[in-house]
């Protein structure tokens, strides 16, 4: 398979003159902006947020409002965080399942 | 009753929310008001960040006048309500409601003597082989990504479904310069066309979708209508839609779709409050009953906006209000009656155009029968069209509670938000019933998943450390 998960799946198309952000995705160094939602941060540089529990194939979010719960994310420190909903922070280390390979 | 002893609470700071606070705050009150974002306004009218910088004219379009006057009606009032943002509600039971704050993980009881239900809606939702892939969205999904991040779900993107939201956030797309590549819409050009005199009632909101279509069709996006989905394809992320149009299957490729069949009113507070729903034929769902003035079946419980059924934003302001009013009168307070029966006029006038929506972008109701076994319909426990069909036959599960108690549908975390209108629809096609016998999924707390390290305000002996 030629996919590549660090192929972004968001395109920023506004508002990109704010303050850098900086931030680990699976250990990788990036960068986001201030006031992203994490789901933006991870999905500004990769293609997926977590795998399903049931199936191990990527999901990166749907309803972005809170309601479908697709897009929970997990830090290196046991967090889980809705990405949709929650606010990029300097330094958060998010772990998204990609090298896992298969169930999450 | 003295205004002392009234303790109003409004959940949503939505169109509805936000006029119901006004409202109570014009009577001297001071409501608490929760809402699960950050800042008031709603999905419709949602606010970026503060510190972003397009104008309203930018952000909401032809809603701007609307948005911008709900935002300066929400910043007047801010120091005059008990306001909660970041804060869902994921139980209610004996006048309280169970509370989580989200960025300090904290979860907390807030008593009311009165409530305001105003949790508004999302996309209704019909699953179609490939629609978990990375790179689908709902319609406001992608609305939100545009408007609160400034960001697009792809380069290349299809929309899909039906409801005037399918044209609206292909125009938004396509104005923040993004490659629309189709316009995939279910229903039919005869469909629009035999609605047009019912949507006449409400000329200018009718003028508006008549000019995005027009938009669009002018700069050269293609429009199909009459369309069947057919697959979302890709493996690991979107690379095309397929689909049926007049007998033909054709392809298209893309990396990111937007799907959505019009909206779907977020009802789980009201059940757990113990109000009475009934099957409401034009919104083809179970919503909580309410009189004309927003009043539930339970006492001190109002309904307002579209969490207690599809109307619209400028529906749901005026409902907000008139709820708020009720509330008022019913604890005596003295209220303008001339106001109140203006504002349910308003409403009642607005059923016309709203069946008339329904003409024009019927609900795709032959999806079901179609769909193949394989096809995942709940995201979160992966249950397949196959696994309900099987269960109803083996077991002879008629009804959802017990389809979901067999099969896990819509017991996942999203609690059936995504899934339960679908699985109503295989349930309802494999045991040859009309859809409304099936019944509805029953909310249960937590109506939202909680962390599992929350915190506990206000409990002794508790706190970050212990």
């Amino acid at each position: 398979m030629n996919w590549n998960p660090w192929q972004p799946l968001l395109h920023r198309v506004a508002e990109t003159d704010r303050a850098p952000v900086s931030f680990t995705i699976d250990g990788v160094s990036a960068s986001a902006l201030a006031g992203d939602t994490v789901l933006t941060a991870v999905l500004t540089h990769g293609g997926q947020l977590r795998r399903n529990e049931f199936s191990g194939l990527p999901r990166a979010g749907f309803c972005m409002m809170g309601a479908c719960q697709d897009c929970w994310v997990g830090t290196e420190s046991g967090e889980r965080l809705r990405a949709c909903s929650t606010l990029i922070e300097p330094g958060m280390a998010l772990s998204t399942g990609v090298d896992t390979g298969g169930l999450a | 009753m003295t205004t002392a002893a009234l303790r109003p609470v409004i959940v949503g700071a939505g169109p509805a929310g936000v006029r119901a606070a006004q409202t109570l705050v014009a009577h001297g009150l001071r409501p608490v008001l929760i809402d699960e974002a950050s800042r008031a306004g709603g999905q419709i009218y949602r606010r970026p960040p503060a510190h972003f910088k397009r104008a309203p004219a930018t952000l909401y379009g032809m809603e701007a006048s609307r948005a911008t006057a709900l935002h300066a009606s929400f910043d007047g009032l801010h120091t005059r309500i008990d306001y909660r943002p970041d804060t869902l509600v994921w139980n209610a039971q004996d006048g309280e409601l169970d509370i989580l704050h989200g960025p300090t993980r904290t979860t907390d009881t807030v008593p009311y003597g009165q409530l305001i239900v105003a949790t508004g809606a999302t996309d209704r939702v019909l699953p179609v082989p490939g629609w978990t892939l990375p790179g689908v969205f709902t319609l406001g999904g992608a609305q939100v990504a545009l408007k609160a991040q400034g960001c697009a779900i792809g380069e290349r993107v299809v929309f899909m479904g039906t409801g005037p939201l399918l044209y609206l956030v292909a125009y938004q797309y396509a104005k923040a310069g993004v490659d629309v590549v189709a316009v995939l819409d279910t229903a039919r050009l005869s469909d629009q066309l035999a609605a047009v005199p019912a949507m006449l009632t409400q000329p200018a909101v009718f003028a508006k979708g008549v000019f995005y279509v027009g938009w669009l069709r002018a700069h050269g996006v293609a429009l199909h209508g009459g369309v069947t989905p057919l697959s979302v394809q890709g493996d690991e992320r979107v690379r095309g839609v397929r689909f049926e149009q007049a007998g033909r299957q054709l392809v298209l490729d893309c990396d990111a779709v937007g799907v959505g069949y019009a909206l779907r009113s977020e009802t789980q507070l009201a059940d757990l409050l113990g109000c009475r729903f009934a099957f409401a034929p034009l919104h083809r769902a179970h919503l909580p009953e309410r009189d004309a003035a927003g009043r539930s079946t339970v006492d001190g419980v109002y309904l307002a906006g579209d969490g207690a059924g599809i109307m619209g934003a400028d529906a749901a302001e005026w409902a907000g209000e008139r709820a708020a009013l009720a509330l008022l009168s019913d604890h005596g307070k003295q209220v303008d009656a001339a106001r109140a029966a203006h504002l349910e006029r308003k409403l009642s006038k607005l059923g016309t155009f709203r069946a008339g929506l329904e003409r024009a972008f019927p609900y795709p109701q032959d999806w079901a029968a179609r769909a193949p076994d394989e096809l995942v319909v709940c995201r979160c426990e992966n249950v397949t069209a196959g696994e309900l069909r099987e269960c109803a036959a083996q077991s002879g599960a008629d009804e959802m509670n017990r389809l979901k108690a067999l099969t896990r549908v819509g017991m996942g975390r999203c609690q059936g938000r995504m899934c339960g209108v679908a699985a109503a629809d295989i349930l309802a096609d494999a045991t040859h019933q009309p859809v409304h016998l099936v019944g509805r999924l029953r909310a249960q707390a937590p109506i939202k998943p909680l962390p599992m390290d929350m915190l506990r305000a206000n409990a002794p002996g508790e706190g970050a450390g212990a």
